[in-house]
């Protein structure tokens, strides 16, 4: 279920949208969520498509192709649909489920967009003026620098695995993939002493 | 279990936002109290690591595949504020560069997966070290702990959907409770077998991970334990009070109990729902209760299964390896 989370940020195309200043955007994202969030019942219909032509001028300034979007919220929905099915068919305490619905395929689009016009470490830097405990943004930071590497640092290690193994047998197999993931721990936290002497040796202090 | 955005109303998201808040705050405290800062950058890579290791899929039966979530793994591994820590660095990750997760919903979700998977994690983890000693009884107590949490952090969440009002208790707390409760057997076996593996190469970072990381030393570990019941006491109570009230009740459920026990065994509540909504909450806390004691068997077996009877004891000769 994990596959898609590779393919983010498509062409960092430059426009206007992506040189606003990250703590603006993330306001307005903030702002707008919660408003759709909690739009009353009655209210949001008119409120959803003013806000679907807010988002549908942002797609074409920030120049992110609507196609990519798309593929990302259908990527995203299941869950949502799964619920609204669930939903439709309880026995009691029906919600509008088709507000429900509409509203989390805003709320998601709208994160999207401001995903995908704000490079990380500026978000990163807005979480610092927001004043976020700094223990908190080095893990973050750290863990965004190690993310990927760590992710494919597994996946060599399950291939190369998967290349020496002949016995299919699913038993075998959990153990095998589990030992893959222990012994990713292991170089994660080898990787980590290493980092924290190099971040020591570049004048790093802890606070 | 990421809820996304729209799916709480504002009295829920923001219930969940303050408890979560003062929790990962108090953890924050603990960790940097007790951390030493050697082990600053290992909370980063940590959280790297869950990330990476969510990606590895494994086969179930069906063609369908499950992945580690891993909060009480590493509850075990690094103690239970690096834990809350960790997870909830994933979880702000996934929120805003992938979109798992809903921005509002945060609180909420770093509340179910954060606080609640790690605190329950570790204790039930600790508890049942105390109880069943060894090597085994640490696989089995992985085990159970990884399958206890998973089950409490989805009730969490089938009470918090029903207190925002999307979701009917009746409907989200059979659905949520039972299909964690197949999902949690995964992750128990997985987390039991990757502390194996943790284990095998490296012993001394298990043995190093819970103590140095403290535990139940400090305020901070009661502040937030504290926390993590007052949020379940209220995001699940209101729901569990709701049910037919007084002895008549319980005397009710009893008697569901011991007509539902000869089905249940044969066909785990299969046709759970039909004779009404009560039949429906009684039969998931009944399966529930028998569930608990049949996962807590199964990972004592687990553990006598995958642990060889001649390394059940640590031998003094075992070297961690330079």
């Amino acid at each position: 279920m994990n596959r898609h989370w590779h393919n983010h940020a498509p062409s960092p195309t430059d426009s206007w949208v992506r040189r606003l200043p990250a703590t603006w955007k993330l306001g307005v994202t903030l702002t707008l969520i919660l408003v759709t969030v909690l739009a009353p019942p009655a209210g949001w219909l008119p409120w959803f498509v003013t806000m679907f032509l807010f988002l549908l001028v942002i797609i074409a300034a920030s120049g992110i192709s609507l196609w990519f979007l798309l593929q990302r919220l259908l990527l995203l929905l299941p869950f949502v649909l799964g619920v609204v099915v669930v939903n439709a068919l309880a026995p009691t305490g029906r919600a509008n489920w088709l507000a429900i619905a509409l509203k989390s395929s805003l709320c998601l689009l709208t994160v999207m967009l401001t995903a995908n016009t704000t490079p990380f470490s500026e978000l990163v830097r807005a979480l610092q003026t927001l004043r976020v405990p700094a223990l908190l943004i080095t893990t973050i930071t750290l863990m965004h620098r190690y993310l990927f590497v760590l992710r494919d640092e597994a996946e060599r290690m399950r291939r190369a695995r998967a290349s020496r193994t002949f016995t299919p047998g699913r038993r075998f197999q959990w153990q095998a993939l589990s030992s893959v993931i222990g012994q990713l721990f292991v170089r994660a936290s080898e990787r980590a002493e290493r980092i924290y002497d190099a971040m020591c040796a570049r004048g790093w202090k802890s606070r | 279990m990421h809820i996304p955005d729209g799916f709480l109303d504002g009295k829920t998201a923001a219930v969940a936002g303050v408890i979560s808040c003062a929790g990962v705050g108090l953890a924050l405290r603990q960790v940097r109290r007790e951390l030493p800062p050697r082990k600053v950058p290992l909370l980063g890579l940590s959280a790297a690591f869950l990330f990476a290791a969510q990606m590895v899929n494994f086969p179930v039966a069906g063609g369908t595949s499950g992945h580690l979530v891993g909060g009480a793994l590493v509850a075990a591994l690094l103690g239970p504020g690096a834990a809350v820590v960790v997870v909830t660095t994933v979880l702000i990750v996934q929120c805003f560069l992938f979109q798992d997760g809903g921005v509002l919903a945060l609180g909420a979700n770093v509340f179910n997966m954060a606080i609640v998977n790690s605190v329950a994690g570790f204790v039930i983890f600790k508890t049942m070290r105390r109880v069943v000693p060894g090597k085994r009884g640490r696989v089995a107590a992985m085990a159970f702990a990884g399958w206890c949490a998973t089950v409490l952090a989805a009730i969490c969440c089938a009470g918090q959907l029903a207190w925002s009002g999307t979701i009917a208790w009746s409907a989200a707390f059979p659905a949520m409770t039972l299909v964690h409760m197949l999902i949690g057997l995964g992750e128990g076996v997985i987390s039991a077998l990757v502390l194996l593996a943790v284990e095998r190469a490296r012993p001394d970072l298990v043995a190093a991970g819970p103590h140095a990381a403290g535990g139940q030393r400090g305020g901070e570990f009661l502040g937030y334990g504290l926390l993590a019941a007052l949020g379940v006491a209220l995001f699940v109570a209101p729901f569990a009070c709701a049910w037919p009230d007084g002895l008549d009740a319980v005397a009710e459920k009893l008697g569901f109990a011991h007509k539902a026990l000869a089905p249940l065994v044969t066909a785990p509540a299969a046709d759970y729902r039909m004779p009404g909504i009560h039949w429906a909450l009684g039969a998931t806390a009944v399966a529930g209760a028998i569930g608990t004691l049949v996962v807590f068997t199964g990972s004592l077996l687990l553990g006598r299964w995958l642990v060889p009877s001649s390394s059940h004891h640590e031998s003094p000769l075992a070297q961690p390896r330079a």
